[in-house]
């Protein structure tokens, strides 16, 4: 059994453990355990796994960093990730910790930076502080600061009793990512969280995010993932987002890591009445990826719109799972999932609509269109929707398929090669996805990552196109 | 210019056209005429390239090359546009982003850099009111949500943009409320010079009153039955196709 080496590890070190972490994260670490033991990883014979092996993942030699020890990064490695003509405020996760920004870093370090990246320099030196309030920073330092806050939240949206990646998440994660917007306060420039996976040996990383909106606050955050060293490392990610009443919440991820990292995401969102979130995640390069989504809307008039969109090749591996729970009347979700299989990749959607009997008037739309471009990729998809009132507008489409031929055809009429007629033909098929994120010049990005992705210009992250 | 010398071609393992033979030299209007299902736009397709149609006899030269042996991209570079009787829609490709990737590929065929900013932009609006296109439509994606007549005159407009040498318009006129069917039959018109020529393939006659062809064929079951003037499509319009089929 793949999982009797973490628990052991676990309960032999769990005095480390809690000793870097912050104390609230220590609390759940019981129940956490007990869910744990009792479901260990998910494999293929549980129904929501069927084509991807969690288990399988940490069937491995891998390091933990339970003591803390800090990874060597230098600020400048770091700054490679920054998506240009995008204003952000920029943070930075190593593996699981939070990477304290250079402008409130040593003094030598400035200098040091202003050498090496004048540019960069000279624009950190003009970023203007967040709004009054907000919070954008590690885990422990919320939890000292606004320790109310942190104890309503963390750990109360994430079902870390009944899924066993979450609670092995809970096990383990000793920090984390936070954005708390107060009432009424809207952040205008995006928040950026680059995590950057580092080491050099095969790790085991436990991330956690956590993102608050109190009543009427809006916050938009783009969150790139990427591998800088050449070695395996398995990644859980726990978000949490609270939604609270008429606040508007934006999480945009992008996935550039390296053939050898596998990525275990789970996202659980929470939303009052008339919120809105956008949630999207594109996977431009990756290894393995599992990406839950998990939105429950409980109060009227919340809207969801949830995008996603994966790009594989050689034996890269992508599951997206949505799973929308209409609680009460007069929501709105909506999902847009979109994948291109090239070469031996494999695919697969699953979205799940729950509509409770006392949500009438639910509007929930579910489209989940798959390119496959070989005969040896492979697509599963599969809607599931159980609807139990009978007042609600719900569709679903979904195709698996070829390029369009009599478009292909059309373009070379013009003139326009087959290959090069392909390639705008791909880029084109991801164009909706793209277009539901609200950072225009992140969209404009975008394009051309997916363009330069298609003509094959990068292959693995390690000079990080999304961040030159 | 384009020489067709015992055309057969099959589609889906059925043989539709049976024989054709066809030369169309410099500043040639040709009209190809015939009922339904008789071959015209598989003629259309084979001309253009359609990998669904198979040639299994006979040879076509367009310039002195043999155009079976090039693929549709190099047929288009080398001047041959067809107007599609079906425009295809391509959801998230701009017309702007199309038209320009069209133009530059037929540039560099021709060992030519790629157009201007400023240049493309200048032609884009020419060609657009030649056309009397809105605005709206050249910045959508191509044909999506375009009209009958919409995508029509946006294959004209293509048509403009691309400068073809041989054009072949593939029942351009259905579809066509009369203004715009004078529209594009003056952008037609328009283009037409001493060194290009265009076939024209219609099931009607109404069409040639506004592009008059210099010859004019019948085809019928995959067969150029009848060629003459400009006189036949007069007579063909008054008949009906019965008594040709019945000579």
């Amino acid at each position: 059994m793949v999982e009797k080496q973490y628990i052991e590890l676990f309960e032999q070190y769990r005095e480390e453990v809690d000793k870097h972490s912050a104390e609230g994260m220590n609390r759940l670490r019981d129940a956490a355990l007990e869910t744990f033991k009792r479901t260990g990883f998910p494999t293929t014979k549980h129904e929501e796994y069927r084509h991807s092996n969690i288990a399988h993942a940490f069937d491995a030699d891998l390091g933990l960093n339970l003591r803390n020890i800090p990874v060597k990064v230098s600020p400048y490695d770091a700054f490679k990730c920054n998506v240009p003509n995008l204003n952000t405020h920029l943070c930075f996760l190593v593996n699981d910790r939070f990477y304290g920004k250079v402008r409130q870093g040593e003094l030598h370090k400035r200098e040091q930076l202003s050498k090496i990246k004048p540019d960069y320099y000279d624009k950190l030196k003009q970023e203007e502080p967040l709004p009054e309030g907000v919070f954008a920073g590690s885990l422990r330092a919320f939890s000292e600061k606004y320790p109310e806050q942190f104890e309503a939240h963390y750990g109360k949206i994430a079902d870390y009793t009944g899924n066993g990646t979450v609670a092995y998440n809970t096990l383990f994660a000793q920090d984390g990512f936070v954005v708390y917007v107060p009432k009424n306060v809207t952040v205008e420039k995006p928040l950026q969280l680059v995590n950057i996976l580092r080491g050099g040996v095969d790790l085991n990383v436990n991330r956690r995010n956590l993102i608050i909106a109190e009543e009427n606050a809006r916050v938009k955050l783009l969150v790139c993932d990427h591998a800088v060293d050449d070695v395996h490392f398995v990644v859980t990610q726990v978000t949490e987002i609270a939604a609270e009443a008429s606040s508007q919440v934006d999480l945009y991820e992008l996935e550039e890591n390296s053939t050898k990292v596998t990525r275990l995401n789970n996202l659980f969102c929470e939303q009052q009445e008339r919120s809105v979130v956008h949630v999207t995640g594109i996977t431009l390069h990756n290894g393995f990826t599992r990406n839950n989504y998990r939105f429950k809307l409980l109060g009227e008039h919340a809207d969801v719109h949830a995008g996603g969109l994966a790009i594989c090749d050689k034996k890269q591996h992508v599951d997206n799972f949505v799973f929308v729970e209409h609680t009460v009347p007069r929501c709105t979700s909506n999902e847009l999932f979109k994948t291109v299989l090239q070469e031996e990749a494999t695919g697969v959607f699953r979205g799940r609509i729950l509509v409770e009997k006392d949500a009438q008037q639910t509007l929930a739309y579910q489209v989940n269109r798959n390119l496959v471009m070989s005969d040896k990729a492979r697509m599963f998809a599969q809607p599931q929707l159980e609807i139990y009132a009978d007042d609600v507008k719900c569709s679903h489409g979904l195709t698996t398929g070829h390029l369009d031929e009599e478009a292909r055809f059309y373009m070379q009429a013009r003139g326009i090669s087959a290959e090069e007629a392909q390639l705008m033909l791909m880029v084109a098929f991801t164009r909706d996805v793209v277009d539901m994120i609200r950072i225009p010049a992140l969209q404009e990005r975008l394009v051309h990552l997916i363009d330069k992705r298609f003509r094959g210009e990068f292959t693995r992250c390690g000079n990080c196109e999304i961040c030159m | 210019m384009l020489k067709i010398k015992n055309l057969h071609a099959i589609v889906e393992g059925k043989e539709i056209l049976k024989g054709i033979n066809l030369e169309v030299a410099p500043g040639e209007i040709h009209a190809i005429m015939g009922p339904n299902g008789s071959g015209k736009s598989t003629l259309a397709s084979v001309l253009a390239g359609n990998p669904k149609y198979e040639v299994t006899r006979g040879n076509i030269t367009f310039k002195g090359k043999d155009l079976l042996e090039m693929a549709p991209e190099e047929r288009a570079c080398g001047g041959l546009f067809l107007s599609f009787q079906y425009p295809v829609e391509i959801p998230g490709v701009s017309m702007v982003n199309f038209m320009r990737a069209s133009i530059n590929a037929q540039r560099k065929y021709r060992g030519e850099t790629p157009i201007s900013a400023s240049e493309f932009l200048k032609m884009m609006r020419d060609k657009r009111e030649l056309l009397g296109m809105d605005s709206q439509l050249v910045s959508r994606s191509v044909n999506e949500g375009f009209s009958g007549g919409e995508k029509k005159k946006n294959e004209i407009f293509q048509m403009a943009m691309l400068n073809p040498l041989l054009s072949i318009l593939d029942e351009t006129d259905s579809g066509l409320d009369i203004d715009a069917l004078r529209v594009v039959a003056e952008g037609v018109n328009r283009l037409q010079t001493k060194e290009n020529a265009t076939i024209v393939i219609t099931h009607y006659q109404r069409l040639l009153e506004y592009i008059k062809p210099h010859r004019v064929h019948v085809l019928y079951d995959g067969k150029i039955v009848k060629s003459g003037d400009p006189e036949l499509a007069l007579e063909l319009e008054r008949r009906g196709y019965d008594w040709i089929v019945n000579l």
